[in-house]
């Protein structure tokens, strides 16, 4: 065999390869369209049940969307600093609910804060509130899958803007807060943009932590993810007409990310953070 | 709408199959050198489940087992709906055990096949030990104040739930609505919840972390779990000789120890 025809070959190969990889991805798609009853649609996600889940599940997806933002930009301006110590570890702790199924997250939620967990007990013994079963869990386990996502996409537009402004701002007498919000968040703001749709996202896709952890009653806890499962054992039309209404919402934000307005997220495919405008 | 619904199901359903029919097709299966003896089972024997029957046909699974060393029981349980979706998907399932009438017709309407019925079994009403909520009847159900879990209206231990909470004139409050009996009983063992409907099986499955309170309206509404060897199920000896098994005297036995009725 020639090193030319072995070269082919190993090309080809790889084709395959890569092939067999896009059918993984893109014939689910494919299926769940060509089972959509287009003609139905419009009634069966206009049923009344759908869109109680649908508000549901957009009202917690924007709320844990916030909390992220709120608690994730400082998280990730911390892990941005290198020089601090214990950042290495902290990003590594950030990390985890990234790789943890979200069935166990939704666990570790119950074992925190259920009637009999952590804090959870002390919370009911005095108060005699419990989280579990109210739309506050729903947004506490969105908050735990998805906030890493911001964290990240953050992190990595903070580390890829120009320090040397924000170096000569502070040389120039800016506080670290006037910094922070006139020169560096202004700069990474379309990866905060992008991190917030990942997050958003993620948050609207959450399952098994919620399912877990909040339990699924319409109208409190149970959004459309967990209304597609609970559909599939009884009106498995009704479940394909909610999925194909998650992923035009998820396609949408995709399609967002990718255009210039968000400027994209680095390794999404879109433009580098920081050089959109 | 309902006409294509279990077209569908058993579309989707077959799609997932096929995965996993791929990915466990390496393993050579089971050869059907069993003939009618059922003393000389030598096969790989596929049992789908109701959740509710976890124990005692796991159980039974255990004891088949050790009966017929060539025998080798693989169980599977989950919501009778889907177990079912999944045998009219053409699952390679030899017998189905599920906790409804209703949801065995679904099966037996498309495939035919003569289920048996192999248990009984009635809902109680559950609290966690210690019973926190002071729970005593029905009508708790009703109470805002107190966390509920009870199974989905669309599963059976539900349909089972709103006949019983009908009969007893109860607009009950729930806070959950589960998707199997299970995880009605977890979120009472975990002390999550103050009460819910689970089967008297499950009271007693739970090995003292939940207590039944016995209710009127409940026991009359008797749940029968049929079991059918599938139509043109792999294994048709092995499938008959475990129906035997579950109706004999061994069956009987173990149902009642884990709380069934008899049929």
């Amino acid at each position: 065999m020639s090193g030319r025809t072995a070269g082919r070959l190993s090309s080809w190969a790889l084709v395959l390869a890569a092939g067999a990889g896009v059918a993984v991805l893109v014939l689910p798609i494919v299926a769940l369209l060509l089972a959509t009853p287009w003609g139905d649609l419009p009634a069966l996600v206009g049923d009344p049940a759908v869109l109680q889940a649908l508000r549901l599940s957009l009202g917690t997806a924007t709320v844990a969307t916030t909390v992220s933002l709120l608690v994730g930009v400082p998280l990730a301006w911390v892990l941005a600093h290198d020089d601090l110590r214990g950042v290495r570890l902290l990003r590594a702790l950030v990390t985890v609910p990234l790789v943890l199924p979200p069935v166990v997250g939704g666990v570790a939620l119950l074992l925190l804060l259920g009637r009999r967990g952590l804090l959870g007990g002390t919370l009911h013994a005095w108060t005699g509130l419990s989280v579990p079963f109210t739309s506050v869990a729903v947004v506490l386990a969105q908050v735990f899958v998805s906030l890493p996502f911001l964290v990240l996409a953050v992190e990595g537009a903070l580390r890829g803007a120009d320090r040397r402004r924000a170096l000569a701002a502070q040389t120039l007498g800016a506080s670290p807060g006037y910094v922070l919000r006139r020169v560096t968040l202004p700069a990474v703001a379309p990866g905060v943009a992008a991190g917030a749709a990942l997050c958003f996202t993620r948050a609207l896709g959450e399952f098994g932590a919620t399912v877990t952890f909040a339990g699924s009653f319409p109208g409190t806890t149970r959004t459309m993810p967990l209304a597609v499962y609970q559909a599939m054992d009884t009106a498995p039309e009704q479940a394909v007409a909610m999925s194909v209404l998650l992923l035009a919402l998820s396609m949408t934000v995709l399609v967002a990310l990718r255009g210039r307005w968000l400027g994209g997220l680095p390794g999404t495919g879109g433009r580098p953070a920081g050089r959109a405008r | 709408m309902t006409g294509r619904a279990p077209a569908l199901t058993a579309a989707l359903t077959m799609t997932l199959l096929g995965v996993t029919v791929a990915l466990g097709g390496c393993a050579p299966t089971g050869t059907a050198r069993a003939g009618d003896d059922p003393e000389r089972v030598e096969d790989r024997l596929v049992v789908l489940a109701a959740a509710s029957l976890t124990d005692v046909v796991a159980d039974l699974a255990e004891r088949a087992t050790a009966d017929h060393p060539g025998l080798r029981v693989e169980t599977t349980f989950g919501s009778s709906a889907t177990l079912a979706a999944q045998v009219l998907a053409g699952a390679p399932a030899d017998v189905l055990l599920t906790a409804s009438d209703d949801t065995m017709l679904t099966v037996t309407d498309a495939l035919g096949g003569e289920p048996v019925v192999v248990a009984t079994n009635h809902l109680q009403l559950a609290v966690p030990a210690g019973n926190p909520g002071g729970v005593t009847s029905l009508a708790d159900l009703a109470d805002p104040d107190l966390t509920v879990a009870l199974c989905a209206p669309q599963v059976p231990c539900g349909a089972v739930a709103a006949d019983v909470l009908a009969r007893a004139g109860v607009v009950a409050a729930p806070d959950t609505l589960e998707r199997d009996v299970r995880a009605v009983l977890t979120r009472l063992t975990l002390d999550e919840a103050d009460a819910g409907l689970v089967y008297r099986t499950d009271v007693r499955a739970a090995d003292g972390a939940v207590e039944g309170i016995e209710v009127p309206q409940a026991a009359d509404v008797a749940t029968e779990h049929p079991a059918l060897v599938v139509p043109g199920a792999p294994h048709p000896a092995a499938a008959a000789a475990f129906v035997t098994l579950l109706t004999g005297p061994d069956g009987r036995r173990a149902f009642a120890a884990a709380g069934f009725g008899p049929p």
